[in-house]
């Protein structure tokens, strides 16, 4: 194969595609559902069965989906799926077994717009879902905020090492925009998929054929006695606050002197660095904070801009979600205020400033 | 001299022994229930092909949703309906293994009606077995998509009314209509003839999958003594009066 | 160097491969690009529009409200975002189907007759390379190889036959474009 640079101009969910086989995953498995079907469309014009040896299956449903990712990681392998908003709802079921038998894979939301059947277009609506858990259950799912295509690419790559690094799902929150836009993107040279061999080394609890020599290996999250079940709950959540200790990404641009504070993720992020520029050129001094997790949200980072920022406005293409970590993370020291268009319809710049101005700067 | 129990107890006078795969974990199922025959002849069939080391097994949710405690392989525990899923990825990205599912009637022609159904048309290359006793047992005596008509059941006391509750599902002739299965049998585990078909059937199962030619299904009709408020001697009675000219015995398709 | 495009028009016209063909030329001249489709149940037959953005730095929003330049290949998009050049900008349309022309004083407007020209030319399937062609005259951002590179790279390689028909095109759509005076 070749690996010298490759750069490319590709849609974010083609990217997806392109990053899987790259990253040596060993199996899709999918549903068609607009705007991301486009991620099996590319892996199945790629044939990566031919060359890296990846399984690429369009599932009944989004709930078999999910289930084959199950049983896929369940035997060690790199599984993922991808879908969007309703599909998704649909795969929470198999997300929440898959944390509750700490099952590493990855999932990919190309959000749009709810609630129900809504709409194809671009949405950032299913934030609650994505990092609060979303099926039954106390547990978290990894969440990465991409707000370009090189991200989609790369994040397919930084989910999964994450979701085998604390054995749990990693989710890739993304929108129909970033999933419809195209962008250059540089692709990473192939990786060997995992040998089977490599996989009992490396993860010994995988289901591949019990060998005299160790005990049988058992995938469930079933577990009738309740003190064994609240303190399997508690390893849980002290992997969530290792995660919270450890893997918080964002990128701050101008938080150093900002009065005012953007936090928005995303493709809204995009749109709130167009509205900085248009505001610093205002000689208003705004920063913009991108969560890249979202789950572990940013907390520390945010908390870190209060000796000199005034008040932050929370954009996202919601009636306002992720403004409740905001709030939270700030704890009433300065004013929060949210701002999204809702139903698909996308915010621009002007529109971010002119809310800055009127909910938190004259407000 | 007097012969004590120690003495009959034997190397050399042992005519059965539970195979080497069944762990020491006793069974939780009640009495009289089919499920721990069927369990210990799956065992069996593993442990003689000598396939311990090649099988992963896909357990249910139900009253074998522990299975995976009592025979010593691989296991994973699925979703209520799910396990085709599971077993299809199983499969597909561990083509050399030998993958079977475990499901009850609820699960698998129910909540898991498309997964059984898609399991099969795609011919995946595993086996799947399927407790039929017409009746929810873990969740207490439920109407099942398999419950006959007029049987009772605790959300149907006064008997299955197909105008209101719908008939009972064959679901075993609808995926022999199916192309991508191979091997489609309906057996059953109430007497010591049955359970050498039944095991015939489980290793014909095991030993398709090296050929990858669809999927082999096996259905167990069973009883839940239980459930259905009888005794084990009776409840297998009502099984063979009441059950079996409904869900009648025999391979519908081996090809 | 920052280029805000917005191209409309209907479906079926090429708009979105014009976007793209303009976004891989740009990658071909190391630029930083984005294309930005408008896309569902409307794309089939409706109208379509793309926002491609070229730059010699990374790029932020790829929505925008106000552009550089305007593409406008129906009388729909005419009316939709003929509002939406900024200031100073750069409208270029096909007259083609066009009821009311254009009527902003504070913007510079070109036409390109590119459907009449395709017809004449017999290849209607050119038609957006004209418009490109047009377009890349007024605002030369990219250089005519890494348009053909850029082309070459988006067309499926069973097509690769047709890049000359599609290089004259574009030439051809450079001498036909012109300045509408206010």
């Amino acid at each position: 194969m070749d690996n010298k640079k490759d750069i490319r101009l590709m849609k974010g969910n083609e990217a997806i595609a392109e990053a899987a086989i790259r990253c040596g995953v060993d199996g899709y498995f999918g549903y068609p559902i607009t705007p991301q079907s486009e991620v099996m469309e590319t892996l199945m014009l790629l044939k990566p069965w031919e060359t890296t040896g990846m399984v690429v299956l369009q599932a009944e449903s989004e709930i078999a989906s999910i289930n084959m990712v199950y049983g896929g990681a369940g035997c060690g392998k790199k599984v993922m799926t991808s879908s969007s908003s309703p599909g998704i709802s649909l795969m929470q079921e198999g997300l929440t077994y898959l944390a509750g038998a700490e099952l590493p894979c990855v999932v990919v939301n190309v959000v749009r717009g709810g609630p129900g059947l809504g709409t194809i277009q671009p949405a950032q609506s299913d934030y609650f879902q994505s990092v609060k858990g979303g099926g039954h259950g106390d547990y978290k799912l990894i969440v990465l905020a991409p707000a370009s295509v090189q991200e989609m690419a790369d994040f397919v790559e930084l989910a999964f090492d994450l979701a085998f690094k604390y054995r749990n799902p990693a989710l890739i929150l993304s929108d129909g925009m970033i999933g419809q836009m195209m962008e250059k993107v540089e692709l990473k040279p192939y990786r060997k998929r995992w040998t089977n061999e490599e996989i009992k080394q490396m993860h010994p609890w995988a289901t591949m054929g019990k060998p005299a020599e160790r005990e049988r290996n058992i995938i469930t999250s079933v577990e009738l006695d309740p003190n064994a079940f609240e303190r399997f709950n508690h390893k849980l959540q002290d992997k969530y606050r290792k995660m919270q200790e450890e893997e918080v990404r964002c990128e701050q641009f101008n938080c150093e002197d900002a009065e005012y504070l953007l936090v928005a993720y995303g493709s809204s992020a995009r749109i709130c660095q167009k509205a900085m520029e248009l505001a610093r050129a205002k000689g208003i001094k705004v920063g913009l904070l991108r969560p890249i997790t979202l789950f572990p949200f940013p907390t520390r980072e945010i908390q870190a801009l209060l000796g000199h920022v005034k008040g932050i406005l929370s954009v996202e293409l919601s009636e306002g979600q992720m403004v409740e970590d905001v709030r939270l993370t700030v704890e009433g020291k300065v004013k929060v205020e949210h701002f999204g268009r809702v139903g698909g319809v996308v915010h621009s710049p002007e529109e971010v400033v002119e809310a800055l101005e009127r909910k938190i700067i004259g407000g | 001299m007097e012969v004590s129990i120690k003495d009959i107890i034997k190397p050399e006078n042992l005519v059965y022994q539970k195979s080497s795969l069944l762990t020491e974990k006793p069974m939780h199922y009640c009495p009289g229930c089919t499920h721990g025959v069927v369990n210990r002849l799956i065992a069996e069939v593993i442990e003689e092909l000598g396939l311990q080391q090649e099988t992963i097994g896909v357990t249910p949710v139900g009253c074998s949703v522990l299975l995976y405690n009592y025979i010593d392989i691989d296991w994973q525990e699925a979703a209520h309906g799910r396990a085709p899923a599971l077993g299809t990825a199983i499969k597909r990205l561990l083509p050399e293994k030998y993958v079977f599912t475990y499901q009850g009637d609820g699960d698998l022609a129910a909540i898991g009606t498309a997964e059984t159904i898609h399991a099969c048309n795609r011919g995946e290359n595993i086996l799947m077995v399927f407790i039929n006793n017409g009746i929810y047992g873990m969740t207490g005596g439920q109407m099942a998509p398999t419950t006959l008509e007029g049987m009772a059941a605790s959300t149907c006391p006064f008997g299955r009314d197909p105008e209101r509750d719908g008939n009972p599902l064959s679901m075993t002739e609808i995926v022999a209509t199916l192309p991508g299965t191979r091997y489609v049998t309906r057996q059953a585990a109430h007497t010591a003839g049955a359970v050498r078909k039944l095991k015939k059937a489980l290793i014909k199962g095991f030993n398709n999958q090296k050929e990858n030619k669809g999927t082999s299904f096996i259905e167990v009709v069973s009883t839940c003594n239980s459930g259905w408020k009888m005794t084990p001697v009776q409840a297998n009675e009502w099984m063979v009066e009441n059950m079996f000219p409904f869900y009648p015995l025999g391979d519908i398709k081996d090809k | 160097m920052n280029e805000e495009i917005i191209i409309a028009g209907f479906g079926g016209q090429g708009v979105l491969s014009m976007g793209k063909i303009l976004a891989y030329s740009g990658v071909m001249q190391d630029m930083e690009v984005s294309w930005m489709p408008s896309y569902g149940p409307e794309m089939r037959g409706g109208t379509a529009n793309v926002t491609v953005i070229l730059s010699d730095s990374r790029i932020s929003s790829p929505i925008l409200k106000m552009y550089d330049t305007a593409i406008i290949l129906n009388q729909q998009s005419m009316d939709k975002f003929e509002p939406f050049v900024k200031p100073g900008g750069v409208l270029v349309y096909d007259g083609n189907g066009i009821t009311r022309h254009p009527e902003r004083k504070d913007i510079q407007v070109y036409r390109v007759d590119a459907a009449e020209e395709a017809a004449r030319m017999q290849s209607p399937k050119t038609f957006n390379m004209i418009v490109l062609g047009g377009y890349l005259k007024i605002k030369p951002l990219v250089s005519l190889d890494n348009v053909m590179l850029g082309l070459k790279k988006s067309l499926p390689e069973r097509h690769h036959r047709l890049l000359p028909m599609n290089q004259a095109a574009i030439e051809r759509g450079g001498e036909i474009i012109y300045k509408v005076e206010a």
